[in-house]
């Protein structure tokens, strides 16, 4: 009897990881065969070098550039938000903090992470925004600017969180070495606890971008939805996410060329996640045995 | 053991002789009515000891008996520790390392620590050394040089590493390890070197080098060193301090110690009897 049972358990636990590995297959699967079709009308040298991308228009253009250039534009700038003050969080939080503190703070920071992301783009579309063009006044409504800031707000967690981690790893006897050398807190916390700890770092940093450039709801509401290849973060442009919502949302036919788009576009943004992760795995296994 | 227990007549005289002069010196360190509390759990009961320059000092006793934490009080490690507290006065060189004004930082350029396993940093054996002298702002690269390459040579590391100070501390082996850590805490040339255990991680051979360098390094450092093994403490200290529950029992020249113990607990002690 009781074999039985754990015959069963055994065997829905199996279930369950086969299900998940099947989905997964199966969403690459029709991402592929979709974005097989589309290429086969459209050649792949245009649709990485044609600097337009306006499917939808009567005269059609199917460069990635410009949907890519948002992307990584609005995506740098959170980075560049996320990483100073996620870095700065983590080294004060595993260094400098009492330990009640940082068992306190640590799930509120995570909390950032749990905001819906629908709230993020109205708050970046109604409040940053109109606060900006205070200072810009040039700032147009829709802009990769605020839509990037509060990108990077919404990532700051997985910076702070798993930088903290990997810091907090460290052996103790290495800060004991630092200060018994006559090292402060800071030199120790910079020339030995954060190279020591830097694999960890970037794994969060990876992660992040990872995060950012797959981020969705917020660049469509904020950073617009024109296609545009350009560096300025003031004008409105529109990332592959957001591409792909619009035409999802949209009334475009089934099994069409403009249907295709998306998945040409979703494979796009597929490959560049799934080779950072795939970093980030890496990083993670060659340098985790280090201490042990 | 036995050696030093029944050496001749003629090592106990030059053993005597250095003590002697020694002796006309000040003290190095010196402590007095030290009591520590770790919240309410009182883990030193009012100790005053005063250690001579360059001499070899072995505190001993079984584990929770405090010894490490009164070996850390000489540079302040114990400030890290939740819930301690101190009373009682340490001068080191005359000054009060307690008082308020007093620079930690520059307390432990004075007095280097060797730990009880072999802590390298994640860095080439060059930076593991040249460390201590970065941090203080030192940029003269050829001042750091030197002193690296005379403190690899003081811990009898130079032969072996002197083609690959580019490879990480951690590459190295066990006591090489050790003996790279003491050598990080020669370049900054402290006048006072405690080591917690330095070999109780170690296999024998890597041990006997470690004991070897600690001889040799009594010339120039005031060394003080927790152990437990007797044998340690016995070949390589001029003086033994015995604890026990947070109280010094005794303290006296090793010699003494370990031939003619004057308290019944010490002997209990040094003969395996308890422990």
């Amino acid at each position: 009897m009781r074999k039985i049972k754990e015959l069963i358990i055994e065997k829905t636990l199996m279930t369950s990881a086969l299900i998940t590995i099947a989905v997964t297959l199966g969403i690459i699967l029709v991402l592929s065969i979709e974005a097989i079709q589309f290429f086969s009308e459209v050649s792949i040298f245009d649709f990485l070098t044609d600097t337009q991308w306006t499917p939808l228009f009567t005269e059609k253009h199917f460069g990635i550039l410009p949907l890519l250039s948002g992307t990584l534009l609005t995506s740098f700038i959170a980075i560049s938000v996320a990483l100073p003050i996620g870095l700065t969080i983590s080294i004060y939080l595993s260094e400098y903090a009492p330990k009640a503190f940082r068992k306190a703070v640590k799930p509120l920071l995570e909390l950032l992470a749990s905001i819906p992301t629908v709230v993020y783009g109205f708050f970046a579309l109604v409040v940053v925004t109109p606060f900006l063009q205070g200072f810009f006044p040039d700032l147009a409504g829709f802009n990769s600017l605020s839509a990037g800031i509060v990108m990077g707000i919404m990532i700051i967690p997985y910076i702070s969180s798993i930088s903290e981690d990997a810091l907090h790893a460290v052996p103790a006897s290495l800060r004991e070495a630092s200060y018994g050398m006559g090292a402060t807190k800071l030199q120790t916390a910079f020339k030995v606890i954060v190279p020591a700890a830097s694999s960890g770092i970037i794994v969060s940093i990876i992660l992040a971008i990872s995060r950012a450039i797959g981020e969705t709801m917020i660049v469509a509401i904020a950073a617009g939805q024109q296609p545009r290849l350009t560096l300025d973060p003031t004008v409105p442009v529109e990332t592959i996410t957001a591409y792909i919502v619009q035409v999802s949302l949209g009334d475009v036919q089934h099994g069409s060329l403009e249907y295709r788009t998306i998945f040409a576009a979703g494979i796009t943004l597929f490959t560049f996640t799934f080779l950072l992760n795939t970093l980030s795995y890496r990083i993670r296994k060659k340098y985790q045995e280090k201490y042990e | 053991m036995e050696i030093t227990m029944e050496n001749p007549k003629k090592k106990d005289v030059v053993l005597d002789s250095i003590v002697d002069t020694s002796l006309k010196k000040t003290p190095k360190i010196e402590t007095k009515n030290i009591k520590v509390w770790y919240e309410e759990f009182n883990a030193i009961k009012g100790i005053s000891m005063s250690i001579k320059p360059n001499t070899v000092t072995a505190f001993i006793g079984p584990s929770g008996c405090g010894k490490s934490t009164f070996l850390r009080l000489f540079n302040r490690m114990n400030d890290y520790v939740d819930g301690f507290s101190l009373e009682g006065k340490i001068k080191i060189n005359g000054q009060n390392i307690y008082k308020k004004n007093v620079n930690v930082e520059e307390l432990r350029k004075e007095v280097g620590m060797v730990f009880q396993k072999p802590n390298p940093f994640p860095k080439s054996i060059f930076d593991n050394v040249a460390y201590g002298l970065k941090i203080q702002g030192i940029k003269d690269k050829q001042l750091i040089n030197d002193r690296v390459i005379s403190s690899l040579k003081q811990v009898g590391l130079w032969e072996e590493v002197k083609d690959d100070l580019k490879k990480s501390g951690l590459a190295l082996s066990g006591g090489q390890q050790q003996r790279l850590c003491i050598a990080r805490t020669l370049a900054v040339e402290p006048s006072i070197i405690l080591m917690d255990e330095p070999t109780s991680a170690l296999d024998p051979i890597s041990t006997a080098k470690i004991e070897e360098l600690i001889f040799q390094l009594k010339q120039k450092y005031t060394i003080v060193i927790v152990t437990h093994n007797m044998q340690q403490a016995s070949r390589i200290s001029d003086y033994t301090a015995f604890f026990y529950l947070g109280e010094l029992i005794e303290f006296n020249k090793t010699k003494n110690i370990f031939t003619n113990p004057e308290k019944k607990q010490t002997e209990n002690y040094i003969t395996g009897r308890f422990g």
